[in-house]
């Protein structure tokens, strides 16, 4: 992002979070409010990216290794004669995805917890360095207007 | 569970059925059918889209990453190759193309390297500034209160209103319409407050507004505040407060229990069938201002409508559902999810014979409508049996346009508030020849 831009920006997704990374732009006269937000947010992105950078490695791992056990089972290679990738179909995956889901219920509780706490957290600071901007712009108005 | 999954995961939904005046059915009629083919067309080719995105094997994470930047190298150069020829106007002879084109692949390669370096993602997206613009708002908007789920809503509902037995009031229609228009509004805005992370990990749903950084948290609690409190004023003080109440209490029932239940249980579909089942109950009390069985009838039509189409639906995205972490019976229960789609199919064909006994449509509703109810069950026997991907599509789709029609011949074979005057009066004539008869 460029160097004189005053908002923050977003990126592209994640390779392996899905998520999209922001660099957040800390202003020159930030108020501890602000700097709050700010780093709860960062705080934020750093835990989420943490969580699923880690769920959806350790999913596209474990999915391999079903597919490979599956294949042996069946006395097939993972890749056939073409060179294509040899697959399960979904009816196969089936029995991955549930054990997989109820692997992970715990993990997931636990995430979604947090993860509201944080939203909550975040949304109401937001609202209140709004207020404050609001608040510190209707002064400087009337200061002008006086 | 449907605001969220039906639209998500192919722009599903409610159908819509436009009732208005009585003169002009046929028009809506047909207005509603163009609309919803669009629709059909919409959920066909993003249903397509979400397959062929699977079916393709996902990028090997064994590959070494210099696989990945080789073939970034091999499509930047086709690029290069393909850009500098253009300029080219006048026809020029064979030689002279032939060099050139060796001298661009030369500096093709050498920026191909140099890309090569930088690693770009392949999705080639760019960083955004994360500023609010005023241009784009209303689109972003729309797609944060999923305006198209809406308006399926807001159809049902007036279906709702359109079957209650009382004479049509255009403004309480309107009222009504306008009221859980907001309140669906307010309640998908605040879905999607609740599931940013998990909605980027879901193919269908990761260009959404807060996902793609479009809008802040901050600014859609404030949208769905603003849609929800006015529209539940509105009800509650234009229509009348048991619809009030109904359009509350759904906007609770979707954001706290069917959206954090959507991780917690498989429990959360027959929630999510509940939600989808109060707009019809919110338009029949908004017309006659209270509940009744043609209600609940109704709210029980569409909560049966439910299970088949949302079960056929989550049997082809049973993998993410998975790693996103919900609880869904496709998932865990797949032999459940199919029996209960089967069963209320089935259910639908009962309670389509129970209309007429509650005198909300004649002894012709039941019988018109049981070939399409008897289709929608077969196919969801199919899907029982079969447990594919192709019997799951099939019923998925018959279900998109079984819930239309079938409100279409409900809303045809509306028994007409005359017929019930008339019979009023022909009692009360007989009792009057009964009293004359008596007195000496």
């Amino acid at each position: 992002p460029p160097t004189h831009s005053h908002s923050d920006w977003i990126g592209p997704p994640d390779k392996h979070s899905n998520l999209r990374p922001v660099i957040f732009y800390v202003p020159p006269e930030e108020s501890p409010l602000e700097r709050r937000l700010r780093e709860a947010r960062q705080e934020n992105q750093a835990c989420n990216q943490r969580f699923w950078a880690r769920h959806n490695r350790a999913f596209r791992q474990e999915k391999e290794e079903f597919i490979y056990s599956r294949l042996k089972a069946k006395g097939l290679e993972m890749r056939d004669e073409t060179g294509q990738k040899a697959t399960l179909n979904a009816e196969e995956m089936a029995d991955f995805y549930k054990d997989f889901l109820s692997k992970n219920f715990r993990k997931h509780m636990q995430y979604n917890r947090d993860w509201y706490k944080r939203n909550f957290t975040i949304t109401f600071l937001m609202g209140q360095v709004a207020l404050a901007r609001a608040l510190r712009w209707l002064r400087w108005k009337k200061k002008n207007v006086q | 569970g449907l605001f969220v999954w039906r639209l998500k995961s192919a722009g599903t939904g409610h159908i819509p059925c436009h009732f208005g005046h009585l003169c002009r059915v046929a028009n809506n009629r047909l207005i509603t059918f163009q609309y919803f083919n669009f629709l059909k067309r919409m959920y066909v080719t993003q249903y397509n889209k979400d397959l062929s995105q699977r079916a393709k094997p996902k990028s090997d994470p064994v590959v070494p990453p210099f696989h990945e930047l080789q073939q970034l190298d091999q499509e930047k150069k086709v690029i290069h190759k393909i850009s500098p020829p253009s300029p080219v106007h006048q026809p020029w002879p064979e030689t002279l193309r032939r060099n050139e084109l060796r001298e661009v692949e030369s500096a093709a390669e050498s920026e191909a390297s140099a890309t090569a370096v930088r690693a770009e993602p392949r999705e080639d997206r760019q960083w955004k500034e994360m500023k609010l613009r005023l241009d784009e708002l209303p689109g972003i908007l729309a797609r944060l209160s999923k305006i198209k789920l809406t308006a399926l809503v807001v159809s049902t509902a007036s279906a709702g209103f359109a079957m209650a037995p009382v004479p049509f009031d255009l403004t309480c229609f309107l009222l009504a319409s306008l009221g859980t228009g907001l309140a669906s509004c307010a309640a998908n805005s605040i879905n999607q407050f609740f599931e940013v992370p998990f909605d980027s990990n879901m193919n269908r749903t990761k260009n959404r507004p807060l996902v793609r950084g479009q809008i802040s948290p901050l600014l859609a609690v404030c949208f769905a505040a603003s849609c929800g409190v006015p529209g539940i004023a509105l009800l509650t003080l234009g229509v009348n407060p048991l619809t009030g109440a109904l359009g509350a209490f759904n906007i609770f029932l979707y954001t706290c229990c069917y959206t954090p239940m959507k991780r917690m249980s498989i429990a959360n579909t027959w929630v999510g069938a509940v939600v989808g089942a109060i707009p019809p109950v919110m338009g029949w009390t908004a017309a006659t201002g209270s509940l009744d069985a043609g209600a609940l009838l109704l709210g029980g039509i569409l909560y049966s409508w439910q299970f088949p189409h949302f079960n056929a639906l989550s049997w082809g995205l049973r993998e993410d559902y998975s790693r996103g972490g919900y609880c869904m019976m496709s998932v865990t229960h797949p032999g459940l999810c199919r029996r209960v789609a089967l069963r209320h199919c089935l259910a639908l064909i009962g309670l389509s014979a129970v209309a007429p006994v509650l005198d909300i449509t004649t002894w012709t509703f039941p019988i018109v409508s049981l070939p399409i109810n008897l289709y929608i069950s077969y196919l969801g026997f199919r899907f029982y049996r079969d447990a594919d991907r192709s019997s799951s599509r099939k019923l998925f789709f018959c279900s998109l346009w079984h819930l239309p029609m079938l409100l279409l011949v409900m809303f045809t074979c509306k028994k007409s508030v005359l017929d019930k005057e008339d019979k009023n009066d022909l009692l009360g004539e007989s009792h009057g020849r009964a009293m004359e008869m008596r007195l000496p």
